[in-house]
């Protein structure tokens, strides 16, 4: 049963203490933007902790099995048992080369909720491969500017043998960390009942998605993240599949201002309005965490 | 038929073909991203959207992106394996097949884009341009779409607005350069494998004309 509505949802995260993504380009310095100090969190970080998440819920087994995995989640010598699609009589009958094709991405999307979910591209000759997902998220950004302190560390111990004889068995070395000391996230996304047709997301698949959301940071922890926690999942849903109102009118119904004086470091320091009195024609709101 | 949308966004990411290891956006938004935001909103075999003009209506400004990716395709062959024996090993690992690229992306962009459509060979008989053209007018009014139209990338959502006539504000940017040649589109036309075509771009006051597809400008 696939979609029959067009959704859009607005997930609130938080972080304390901790770098919610690190910048590769700024010696892992948590992401923001130059121009505002507003901080950001990429759609692919997001869409990792769904993937491990869901990876570990549904414990790698088809249909919710996770094609693109963390080295942590799975050991690579498991093989995994498939049940066999009936292909042999299939290509007896000598089926075009495209209709191969087209059978083994949708194989694909029945069995990876990942790849039915955000789409993969996949290598063939015949240039049918290309599976685009419903669900579509933007960057996340913070609502203030967030400032990130860097933080020395020691550690009592030395690699190597050689390291240890430089420094006459001091045994010590520095390094470092940075985290921000708060920042509340505010991330987009958008859900196409159109493509959830084409790759065969359900509503099972979306319900497990809220899930995700929901849930994915309580099991994400790391020295480097801190404390992070979902805030709030509002979820849009449209009546009909090509939806009922632009995007942008619905995201504007979620107004977040900062209530207290000084730096926030709480987000109870945040008030979240929803405006449904505003609320379009056709336009279902939900609070799935508040 | 003719129809003009204003779009923005945050973000965006128009790949140059010949830098796209390390991202590249070009300038501004090119006649073949403007034309998948036209088909994001209404698209069907029967029709074919023409970009004829792009303006742009805020500074070109720019920002540096590094990020995590996977080097690797899926298989159709490991695939195709796994489906007939019943079981294979699929998956990527991340962490072993890891490449960081840069990207270099548009920031805070705004367009309005004048796109139109003509029929194709595939129209059925009952097909019109008027029919068309008053589903896309009651699409683009409500804000309605068949995925969230996006700006190069998917990450890079945009938001569209329906322009009528004669409410074209704000003026485009005050900017008149050469921006050297351009992705105009592919040319689908043997399926198995696309062909780039270019154009030479030159914004005039912040406007861009875009030559017409079989025109002498457009090349191969």
């Amino acid at each position: 049963m696939s979609l029959n509505n067009r959704y859009e949802f607005v997930f609130l995260f938080d972080v304390k203490d901790g770098n919610p993504n690190g910048d590769p380009d700024a010696g892992n310095l948590p992401r923001i933007d130059a121009e505002t100090g507003q901080g950001l969190v990429t759609d692919v970080c997001l869409k990792r902790k769904i993937r491990n998440y869901v990876g570990m819920v549904k414990e790698e087994t088809p249909p919710f099995e996770i094609y693109i995995k963390e080295k942590a989640v799975l050991n690579r010598s498991n093989l995994r048992a498939y049940e066999a699609l009936e292909l042999k009589h299939e290509s007896k009958k000598l089926p075009k080369k495209e209709e191969d094709a087209k059978r083994i991405t949708q194989w694909m999307c029945q069995n990876f909720f990942d790849i039915r979910t955000f789409g993969a591209v996949m290598s063939t000759e015949v240039n049918t491969g290309q599976v685009r997902g419903p669900i579509q998220m933007n960057f996340a950004r913070s609502i203030d500017p967030v400032v990130s302190a860097e933080h020395s560390i020691t550690r009592m111990a030395v690699t190597t043998e050689k390291e240890a004889e430089q420094q006459g068995g001091d045994n010590r070395t520095m390094g470092r960390k940075f985290t921000i000391p708060y920042g509340l996230y505010r991330c987009h996304g958008y859900v196409s009942a159109n493509l959830a047709g084409q790759t065969g997301f359900s509503e099972e698949d979306l319900e497990l998605f809220w899930d995700a959301l929901i849930n994915m940071l309580d099991h994400d922890r790391s020295a480097s993240r801190g404390e992070m926690s979902p805030c709030a999942l509002y979820v849009f849903k449209h009546e009909s599949a090509l939806g009922n109102a632009p995007a942008r009118k619905l995201f504007e119904l979620i107004e977040i201002h900062k209530v207290s004086d000084g730096p926030a470091r709480d987000f109870r320091d945040y008030e979240v309005t929803v405006h449904r009195d505003r609320l379009p024609k056709g336009i279902e709101l939900t609070a799935l965490l508040d | 038929m003719g129809f003009c949308l204003e779009i923005s966004g945050e973000f965006a990411c128009f790949t140059r073909p010949e830098m796209k290891v390390e991202r590249v956006s070009y300038d501004v938004i090119t006649p073949s991203a403007a034309r998948a935001i036209f088909e994001a909103i209404l698209w069907k075999p029967a029709i074919q959207w023409h970009i004829t003009r792009i303006e742009v209506l805020n500074p070109i400004k720019w920002m540096n992106l590094r990020r995590n990716e996977v080097e690797s395709i899926i298989s159709a062959r490991t695939a195709q394996t796994a489906m007939k024996n019943g079981s294979g090993h699929l998956g990527i690992y991340v962490d072993e097949e890891r490449q960081q690229r840069a990207s270099l992306l548009l920031k805070d962009v705004r367009y309005r884009l004048h796109g139109e459509f003509t029929m194709t060979e595939k129209a059925g008989p009952q097909d019109s341009a008027a029919k068309f053209a008053d589903m896309f007018r009651r699409r683009a009014e409500k804000g309605q779409c068949f995925n969230q139209p996006y700006l190069g990338c998917r990450e890079f959502t945009c938001d569209f607005a329906l322009v009528d006539g004669d409410t074209a504000n704000p003026d485009p940017i005050n900017d008149t350069r050469d921006l050297g040649f351009m992705l105009y589109d592919l040319d689908y036309s043997n399926p198995a494998s696309p062909t780039p075509l270019f154009f030479r771009a030159h914004i005039e006051n912040g406007s861009l004309d875009v030559p017409a597809r079989h025109s002498p400008e457009v090349r191969g």
